[in-house]
């Protein structure tokens, strides 16, 4: 009944071509290399799932991580991206295809936003129709809320996650709608497939869960919801606890209850019904109040039981109580502007969209309703949710788009219901609408494709800044400082930086750390963050007592780059305050009056910490212009307050060409006690 | 009430073996062994413990897949529910049943450890 014709198709190869010329044109720009930081652990991860094998991989115990606790990777990464990227390398390899599996990792990601775009394509043709369908493909191929995490260079869960998200969707909507068990069972392995690529799962397992219940309120309960949902539920349950980082979790957290909630109700219910059927109504209403009497009962006991084991704890919002997570910058709330620069116009058609499927409602029209709602809300609490937003506004834009065009291109007297002489409209109106609505989609594409091109597009390893002259300068300190480690140091040293750039070291520079981006030890964490607040002396001694070799910090005060490292450096203060609070204090860094400075009113705590020292070692003599003082820190506009530093237990050991990266060597113990009398 | 719950019940099952077709009865009558299968597990799982916990979960699910399963079974060759089931005939419905066993299989003996 619906099949694909060949103008279909031809819009769909469209779009996915599109979708990979725009990201393909800006790799002319850098070289392959892999972007961003967590980026930089999936390829190792990748690159050591290649070259041992599989059951190497589940099981590798990474010591070069988290020094000395070290980090058992099998039992604590989402596999799918490691393993999607390891079969097409193996498959090509076989096919005696030989591609390095850099390569692959770099051009996985707009691959699967081709996917993305089809599976987009088939669940808007589901719900609405095949016009919605192609308009919601195109809008999710150039989209820049979905672009960011789908360029190529950026290998990152996410990546193939929304393929997997929009698939399981798909395929959920059809089991919905034919009630048969094979498109159930596709469901499953879809879901399976999501699970094992990112945590985002867990709002797969609450939405359709809520579906199902917000149907049963509706009093749309039918047998086909009972077999989609039952099947579902049972299936990909098991399914998803062979994912070694899962485990026990979907039958322990309370993430999960809802899920087992609704599929008890939903069996309850269905066997009433069954009853109902059968029984006259007096028989019924007996059998109804044994059955209620028993299952309040068994609720009651299960309860007490689960408190009693302490089974089941309810997550408070963990943002609030630990700093690391409301450290980082993709955890703070949605600002308008984010909306609109990731969404352009999409974000006011969505509304109308959402409006016409509320008003044409039927069972999958209940789930995207549902959809957006959630994501919305989620959204705009955090940042980093824009992105799970971003599909479900593509496809209730393209279906507002697609309504619209209907009714203001489609020919009246074709229509099964050809409206009276006097309502039909002028040709005057339809050819201005339909006018403006090209309009307003042609400045959507061209927003795109310069958000793209601006915004997305650098990796943020090489930096590039622009000259009087209009011409590109390009920054290229980090890679410099992880090649001189790489080349320069022992095999086996150690070096300790803030977390952020841990990845980047062990990937890059292929040295042990002591904390990377996994940030699961907080402690550890907190441990790297007293040696920086504290004093040379103090910190020497955490050094010794974790073995360090060499320190690496960012410093962004030549060339004014504002993500470095005295900039986190609160952030540090406060972590480590939050396990040591005898020994740091957070308001000994600022000045009496409340104020964080660099200069000579700053603190003295602050003036004599090891970042301090480490930032603006020998700075005091570098003048960068003739305008500012000699010690003139361009990204904090001041000039710096302790100019004649020494150093007693580190000595510098590499600056990178802009000062961006700053290397010192920990000395090892004096041969001889200074202080001791004799 | 204990006697009309006991002879709305015994009408129930007299009303049961007269008007469903033996088709249907057999797949009860495996509904009900799976069932009693998955009442000994949770049985000796409370006694004797839960270790190894996947090797019990592996067995349970596998018990409650399996009655899920055949229920769906029941509902799609039901002729009485044909109306809702256009597109899936008795025939395609024990397909799926087969399909989705290998594939619950396969998850459970990947489970069990």
């Amino acid at each position: 009944l619906t099949k694909f014709g060949t103008e279909e198709k031809k819009m769909l190869k469209l779009s996915w071509s599109i979708k990979l010329n725009i990201q393909v044109l800006l790799l002319q720009f850098y070289s392959k290399i892999v972007f961003c930081f967590p980026f930089r652990f999936n390829y190792r991860s990748t690159h050591h799932l290649t070259s041992n094998g599989f059951y190497e991989f589940l099981n590798w115990f990474d010591e070069r991580a988290w020094y000395p606790l070290g980090r058992i990777v099998g039992g604590t990464v989402y596999p799918g991206l490691m393993v999607t990227a390891g079969l097409i390398h193996y498959v090509l390899n076989l096919l005696h295809i030989t591609v390095h599996i850099r390569d692959v990792c770099v051009f996985l990601a707009p691959v699967f936003s081709g996917l993305t775009s089809i599976s987009t394509f088939l669940l808007t043709r589901e719900l609405w129709n095949q016009g919605a369908g192609l308009l919601a493909a195109c809008f999710i191929a150039i989209v820049p809320g979905y672009i960011s995490r789908s360029v190529a260079g950026s290998f990152d869960n996410e990546g193939i996650a929304i393929f997997a998200l929009q698939f399981t969707y798909y395929l959920w909507v059809k089991s919905v709608k034919t009630g048969s068990v094979f498109w159930a069972i596709g469901c499953c392995l879809s879901y399976f497939y999501m699970v094992s690529a990112w945590g985002g799962y867990v709002f797969i397992i609450n939405l359709i869960p809520l579906h199902v219940f917000v149907l049963l309120l509706m009093q749309r309960f039918s047998r086909r919801v009972y077999i989609a949902y039952s099947t579902f539920y049972i299936i990909g349950l098991v399914l998803s606890m062979q994912i070694p980082f899962v485990g026990f979790q979907p039958i322990r957290t309370s993430e999960h209850m809802a899920a087992a909630g609704v599929f008890v109700l939903l069996q309850v219910y269905a066997f009433l019904q069954y009853l109902k059927d059968r029984l006259t109504r007096q028989e019924f209403q007996t059998l109804f109040f044994l059955g209620v009497a028993l299952a309040a009962g068994v609720v009651f006991l299960s309860v007490i039981y689960l408190t009693y084991t302490g089974t089941n704890k309810l997550k408070c919002y963990a943002k609030i109580h630990i700093p690391i997570i409301a450290s980082v910058s993709e955890h703070q709330p949605t600002t308008w502007v984010s909306f609109f620069f990731d969404l352009h116009i999409l974000v006011c058609t969505f509304p109308a969209g959402l409006w016409f499927c509320i008003k044409n409602i039927n069972d999958e029209r209940v789930f995207v309703a549902l959809y957006a709602i959630s994501a919305v809300y989620f959204a705009g609490v955090m940042v980093r949710l824009m992105l799970t937003l971003t599909p479900v506004v593509c496809m209730l834009s393209a279906v507002a788009f697609s309504c619209v065009f209907e009714h203001y291109l489609g020919d009246d007297m074709k229509r099964q219901s050809p409206p009276a002489e006097d309502s039909r409209l002028g040709p005057n109106i339809k050819s201005i609408v339909t006018m403006l609505m090209l309009m307003l989609l042609m400045m959507f594409a061209v927003h795109c494709t310069w958000v793209t091109s601006n915004a997305y597009s650098s990796p943020s390893v090489v930096l590039a800044s622009y000259n009087h002259d209009g011409s590109r300068n390009i920054l290229d300190d980090f890679r410099e400082a992880y090649y001189w480690l790489r080349q320069n140091t022992d095999e086996h040293a150690r070096v300790m930086s803030w977390w952020d750039y841990g990845y980047q070291i062990a990937g890059m520079a292929n040295r042990t750390t002591l904390v990377d981006n996994n940030t699961w030890n907080n402690s550890h964490i907190a441990l790297v963050g007293k040696a920086m607040s504290s004093n040379e002396t103090a910190a020497y001694e955490i050094m010794r007592s974790l073995d360090v070799d060499y320190v690496l910090i960012i410093f962004g005060g030549v060339i004014g780059y504002s993500g470095d490292d005295i900039n986190k450096f609160l952030w540090m203060v406060r972590i480590a305050e939050g396990e040591h609070p005898r020994d740091i204090r957070e308001s000994d860094y600022f000045t009496p009056q409340g104020e964080f400075r660099v200069d000579k009113a700053g603190s003295p705590t602050l003036l004599n910490c090891l970042m301090y020292k480490m930032s603006y070692y020998r700075f005091g003599e570098m003048q960068l212009d003739f305008r500012t003082p000699p010690g003139f820190d361009r990204t904090r506009n001041a000039e710096i307050g302790n100019k004649d530093i020494k150093l007693k237990h580190l000595e510098e050991a590499f600056t990178s060409e802009h000062w961006l990266v700053r290397i010192y060597k920990v000395k090892k113990l004096e041969n001889r006690d200074r202080t001791s009398s004799l | 009430m204990s006697n009309s719950v006991i002879s709305v019940i015994s009408r129930f099952l007299e009303e049961y073996t007269t008007s469903t077709p033996n088709k249907l009865k057999v797949v009860d009558a495996y509904l009900l062994y799976i069932l009693l299968t998955g009442a000994l597990q949770f049985l000796y799982c409370l006694l004797v413990g839960t270790f190894p916990f996947n090797s019990f979960l592996s067995g349970f699910i596998s018990c409650v897949g399996s009655f899920i399963l055949a229920v769906c079974l029941r509902i799609q060759i039901n002729p009485q529910n044909k109306s809702d089931f256009l597109s899936v005939s008795p025939e395609r419905a024990f397909a799926d049943f087969l399909f989705a066993h290998t594939v619950l299989h396969l998850v459970v003996m990947n489970f069990i450890g």
